[in-house]
């Protein structure tokens, strides 16, 4: 009983330290000592500890005055954070407390010159005891958020979505291009976005490093190789199985329901391969972020947002001005006009499931450079990558771009309002939402819906 | 000896719960997409709202059982109503996206921990099934010979099956009646039934409440199955797995759902019961480096996915379809 009470109360704690070690940095996660439990294990505490989240690794704050009141306002406890930073206060016998509400209070004055509270209307917590067990709360201190904490948080956060949006666009463009141009709405996009990854992983797993004068390349070498078998996948599947449906002439709902079948398959082929696990790719694990203005970025980011929006400028260019980018937007908009202008339409659609492969298994390598591999990395974004689609206008190639910065920006800066763990529940909301009121989607034309 | 427990254990399957909770959101996804067309991706949705609903009221807010019932049921007809108004309008591949994303909006939020003095967050509910329990006329194990069933069990899919068959019989009276025939117009050519003057949005939005009732009370079964309520039993791949059901059984069919259920979850079991068998053991028969134990409960759903294209390829209209009741298309 012990053992799960104190394990849960540094989980609370590490949890709080994540969500709020804004300022602080990514390194603020680490675990801190689990907190003494008291002899008595009849009796209910509150407790914590108080630390400053901008040392690495954090500072214990001593000398802060914590004090715990009962509904009726009543003081319950008082103390006093020691050394290590932490304060317990007893609340009494267990089948007295369960169920009271009880408010605690941290006393500002008593803050050690220079710190202050992260958020500062936070000097009162309420807690309900509902079990057994010790209540833990945290007061994150660090730099004082006065003024201008809330847009700030709201650039860092505009900063990691902007990162996910890229990562997204990748993904959609491909999904909206393989639409446009042969109408199959692909529920099998997630597993071309994690067959980049696990190309990837399988590298970065070979045995030894690939190094080039001395510097390590291996990620690198990865990503190089994910790109190009993620292609020839795209281009292999087109020509072994989707090919040969639209000879026969199955209808768009039968190939829908095709590539979920395939969806399955492969999902669970790569699991069969890269086991249930989450793995890391071995280089750039946690590099110390840069910080620009008040905003921290990892050099890692940097690279990812550099390259992928070379990637994306690319490949809409190419769109834009090149015959086959023509001949692409002219078979989205009307196949068998474009083959009876002479425009060899299977080519063209080898071409775009090509491209499009390339596109999400690129977006697939560098999602797991930023959150790390598992076998469903991309069936888990999937529907986002289709919130985008939709959103933009399905089919459409800025559309598709528009809608991931959207629902990439829109995800993460939610996380200022909504807890993290519903961010991807708001982004389908606004999904149908804009359904309602412009079904075409952003940049669609009304005629496409029908 | 092998082959026999495997053959009997693939029939319990078959027989069993699961094979209930299939069958009926199946027969929900039938009337949807096999008579009416309408591509519902979101069936795993309905039955979170039945299951957690059900549980909650008894579990959460000490409400009786058939409250519970009712209440699942009234609020997956007003989820049908969401889904259906800003959808039903717009071509099927949207109503596909649509439903699968409210399906996941459903099961992240019931299982968040922002709610979980409700629903139990990942965890789930328990201890709601009392009423259920209680009504169990079989007291001791049911023996058919080849299978047998604990009490418990017998009683799920004793009930199971009759709700099914009731299932099964309201949907052949519906869908031969006039109403049904609309249905069916709507889903060979949406423009010819409104040319006659029919309301086409409203017979959607019927259609889909129908299919969402059943898919409700596959919700309930599944509660009441696992004893508990949690975010698992309504991923998005059960929807697919019930979807799978119906194409194998033949869409457009009243027995389509029943019998693609039972030999879904036969085969599924054979599989997984088979896989388990050849790498079971310090020596098992298939050497390690193939294939390990870990990796055998993986091939019936790689089988599961390859067999979902291959009949989606090349026999459309299932075990007992018609190949000209499905000429289903979206553009």
């Amino acid at each position: 009983m012990r053992v799960r009470q104190s394990s849960a109360a540094a989980l609370v704690l590490m949890t709080l330290f994540t969500v709020l070690g804004i300022s602080g940095n990514a390194q603020a996660a680490t675990p801190p000592a689990t907190v003494a439990t008291s002899a008595d294990d009849d009796t209910i505490d509150v407790k914590g500890k108080l630390v400053d989240t901008r040392e690495k690794p954090p500072a214990p704050v001593e000398g802060v005055q914590i004090s715990v009141e009962d509904d009726a306002g009543e003081l319950v406890g008082e103390a006093t954070s020691d050394a290590d930073g932490l304060f317990v206060i007893p609340l009494g016998a267990d089948i007295d407390v369960v169920g009271e509400t009880y408010t605690i209070k941290l006393d500002e004055s008593t803050l050690p010159e220079g710190t202050e509270l992260r958020n500062p209307d936070q000097v009162e917590l309420e807690r309900q005891v509902k079990i057994s067990a010790d209540i833990s709360v945290t007061f994150p201190i660090g730099e004082g958020t006065v003024g201008t904490g809330w847009a700030v948080r709201a650039l860092q956060l505009g900063v990691g979505g902007l990162v996910f949006s890229l990562l997204l666009a990748m993904a959609a463009l491909g999904l909206s291009m393989i639409f446009g141009t042969t109408g199959l709405t692909n529920f099998a996009h997630g597993e071309l976005i994690t067959f980049g990854a696990l190309i990837a992983l399988f590298i970065d797993r070979l045995p030894g490093n690939i190094t080039v004068g001395g510097m390590n390349i291996t990620m690198v070498t990865a990503i190089a190789v994910a790109m190009v078998m993620s292609t020839l996948f795209g281009w292999a599947q087109d020509k072994a199985l989707w090919k040969p449906l639209r000879r026969r002439g199955t209808g768009l709902i039968a190939a829908m329901i095709v590539s979920i079948g395939l969806s399955i398959f492969l999902r669970n082929l790569y699991q069969y391969f890269a086991g249930a696990a989450n793995h890391n790719y071995s280089q750039w694990t946690s590099p110390s972020p840069w910080s620009i203005g008040p905003v921290l970025i990892t050099p890692k980011d940097v690279g990812v947002i550099i390259f992928s929006t070379i990637v994306l400028v690319a490949v809409t260019l190419a769109i834009a001005k090149t015959r086959l980018g023509k001949a692409t937007r002219a078979v989205s908009d009307n196949p068998a006009l474009a083959a009876s202008s002479g425009i060899n339409v299977d080519r063209v659609i080898s071409v775009v499931w090509a491209v499009g492969a390339g596109l999400a298994g690129l977006s697939g390598v560098l999602l797991g450079m930023t959150q790390g591999f598992d076998y469903q990395i991309g069936f888990k974004i999937l529907l986002l990558v289709f919130a985008a689609v939709v959103l933009g206008g399905l089919g459409t190639v800025w559309g598709a771009i528009l809608g991931s910065f959207i629902i990439g920006i829109f995800i993460e800066v939610s996380t200022l309002v909504v807890p993290a763990e519903l961010k991807f529940v708001g982004a389908l909301l606004v999904l149908i939402l804009a359904l309602l009121f412009r079904p075409q989607g952003l940049l669609g034309r009304a005629e496409r819906v029908g | 000896m092998d082959i026999l427990n495997l053959l009997s254990g693939s029939l319990q399957q078959a027989l069993g719960p699961t094979a209930v909770v299939y069958a009926l959101a199946a027969i929900g996804l039938n009337v949807q997409f096999g008579y009416t067309g309408l591509l519902n991706f979101g069936q795993a949705g309905f039955m979170a709202i039945g299951g957690y609903f059900m549980a909650a009221s008894v579990a959460t807010w000490g409400l009786s059982f058939w409250v519970g019932i009712a209440l699942g049921l009234g609020l997956s007809v007003v989820l049908a109503l969401l889904l259906g108004i800003p959808t039903l309008r717009l071509r099927a591949d949207y109503l596909a996206i649509v439903t699968i994303a409210a399906a996941e909006i459903i099961r992240q939020t019931l299982g968040s921990v922002t709610l979980l003095k409700w629903f139990g967050g990942q965890d789930g509910l328990i201890n709601f099934q009392r009423t259920f329990v209680e009504m169990n006329p079989f007291s001791s194990r049911v023996d058919l010979g080849i299978v047998a069933w604990r009490p418990f069990d017998f009683w799920l899919l004793f009930s199971g099956w009759i709700l099914v068959a009731i299932g099964v019989v309201v949907v052949w009276l519906l869908m031969r009646s006039p109403w049904g025939r609309v249905l069916k117009g709507i889903r060979e050519d949406e423009d010819a039934v409104r040319s006659l003057g029919k309301n086409v949005y409203s017979y959607k939005m019927q259609s889909l409440i129908i299919g969402g009732l059943f898919g409700a009370v596959a919700g309930f079964y599944v509660a009441l199955q696992h004893t508990n309520m949690n975010p698992t039993w309504v991923a998005t791949d059960t929807t697919f797995f019930a979807y799978t059901v119906l194409l194998l059984g033949g869409a457009a069919r009243v027995l389509g759902p029943v019998v693609g259920s039972i030999v879904f979850w036969f085969l599924i079991t054979f599989l997984d019961l088979f896989f388990g068998i050849l790498t079971r053991g310090a020596d098992p028969f298939m050497p390690e480096w193939i294939m390990t134990n870990q990796q055998a409960s993986l091939m019936r759903l790689i089988i599961m996915g390859l067999a979902l294209m291959l009949l989606m390829i090349f026999r459309p209209q299932g075990i007992f379809g018609d190949r000209r009741e499905l000429a289903i298309d979206a553009r």
